[in-house]
């Protein structure tokens, strides 16, 4: 195979800058082009990873549970949440919006905690995934974890346009906030793990 | 695509490298493959041969180019914030929204934090990221030498990246149109179109910005000043 012979600057005895690439001699701790600080390999990137994970986890709990938009009229007053807001999309018959927000909202964030874990797991235990694959599931949750905040700015710009004062007002409901906060934590989560470690024997 | 244009470095503990030779190398920042560099032509990409990322992707008068696409993008951001954003109007009622207001949507009491949050995402972040590009690149125009905190700033900028979220924005709004909809009558107002402008400079941007490009060119231009100070000191004497 050629990946087992691929040399990389740690097994070269050098220090690579993530940040700009270059390499340094061993000790060297700070990079001379960019001014990042240089490691081989971060020791404590899983232990980050993992409380950002359990944090996001907490939060996103609440985000599911509390109501996002409250909507109050002359005749009702109701709450949705993150999926009463997709189903209540989908029964207007607005089917690609109300898929639009159920990946952006559940199937993204749901599918960010399985992967992120799943990634720490192998790092720490033994393989369940050949490097390629699991270097492009954390590419693609670097990419794809920020438009989770979709869900967020829906909410502002409803809330912000919707206030006819007396006759009809919608206000955001606190999932907002725990919501973004979610999304927030696994994009750190996601941005912590050193995919380098991947590639290690 | 033009792959081997960076070779895989020979491996083995061989004798210490000196400067010269460090200085020739570059290590993939994903999977850590280290390779020497050999010059890469415009609208040539290197990319790394095992996990497949862009290494180096240069493209002809990138600083010029960045730096319009930059100034452009934050002029449509200003645009963007201040001019009238949606209008909304339901059986002869009047309501009308500017990114402003979509920012303060949380700022009452507990959701203040969320409304820092979006206004941050939207527009600080971005806004701030351009900045920090112009304050690196613009300096350099002409083959000046980076002003003092220039790394730092362009690494900042870098960090902010993921940060910056104008386009998911867009799609926000496209959902909160529909949602809206069955409610009232939406019309895009003028800072709509500068929205959608500024997302579509700063795809552009990014297309043209080269990360080893600018770091390359920012490392050559300080060592050249240094060089030339050292040698000013000397020459009297």
């Amino acid at each position: 195979m050629s990946e087992a012979a691929t040399t990389t600057a740690r097994s070269a005895g050098l220090i690579a800058c993530t940040r700009c690439c270059r390499v340094f001699a061993p000790g060297t701790e700070l990079c001379s082009r960019c001014g990042a600080p240089l490691s081989s390999r971060d020791a404590r990137a899983l232990q980050r990873v993992w409380a950002w994970w359990f944090a996001g986890l907490i939060v996103y709990v609440p985000a599911n549970i509390y109501p996002m938009l409250i909507t109050r009229t002359l005749v009702f007053s109701s709450e949705s949440t993150i999926i009463g807001g997709v189903i209540e999309l989908a029964s207007h018959g607005d089917i690609f919006v109300a898929l639009v927000v159920f990946t952006a909202s559940i199937l993204i964030p749901v599918g960010k905690f399985l992967a992120i874990g799943f990634l720490a797991l192998s790092i720490e235990k033994r393989r369940f995934m050949d490097e390629h694959a699991q270097h492009r599931l954390h590419a693609v949750v670097e990419f794809i974890g920020r438009w989770s905040m979709i869900d967020v700015f829906v909410v502002a710009i409803v809330t912000s346009l919707v206030r006819f004062d007396a006759v009809a007002t919608i206000n955001p409901g606190i999932a907002a906030i725990s919501f973004a906060l979610s999304v927030a934590f696994t994009m750190l989560a996601a941005q912590s793990f050193d995919p380098r470690t991947i590639w290690d024997e | 695509m033009a792959e081997g244009v960076i070779r895989q470095q020979g491996g083995g503990n061989g004798p210490p490298m000196n400067e010269a030779e460090l200085e020739s190398l570059r290590a993939c920042p994903h999977c850590d493959a280290l390779y020497r560099i050999v010059p890469v032509a415009p609208r040539e990409r290197a990319v790394c041969s095992r996990c497949g990322a862009v290494l180096i992707a240069p493209r002809a008068r990138a600083f010029s180019r960045i730096i319009a696409l930059a100034a452009t993008a934050l002029i449509l951001m200003g645009a963007a914030v201040f001019l009238p954003f949606l209008d909304l109007s339901a059986s002869g009622m009047h309501s009308r929204a500017s990114v402003l207001d979509a920012v303060l949507a949380f700022s009452r009491g507990m959701m203040l934090p969320l409304s820092v949050a979006v206004g941050a995402l939207i527009v600080v972040i971005p806004a701030l990221r351009l900045a920090l590009i112009l304050y690196t690149l613009a300096p350099m125009l002409g083959g000046r030498p980076p002003l003092p905190r220039a790394p730092q700033a362009f690494r900042l900028a870098a960090a902010l990246k993921p940060w910056s979220m104008a386009e998911i924005f867009l799609i926000g709004v496209a959902v909160a149109l529909v949602k809206v909809a069955g409610l009232a009558t939406v019309t895009p107002g003028p800072a709509f179109w500068a929205f959608c402008g500024l997302v579509v400079v700063t795809v552009l941007h990014d297309d043209v910005m080269d990360a080893e490009t600018i770091w390359q060119a920012m490392e050559d231009r300080r060592d050249a000043r240094r060089a030339r100070r050292a040698a000013a000191a000397d020459g009297p004497a």
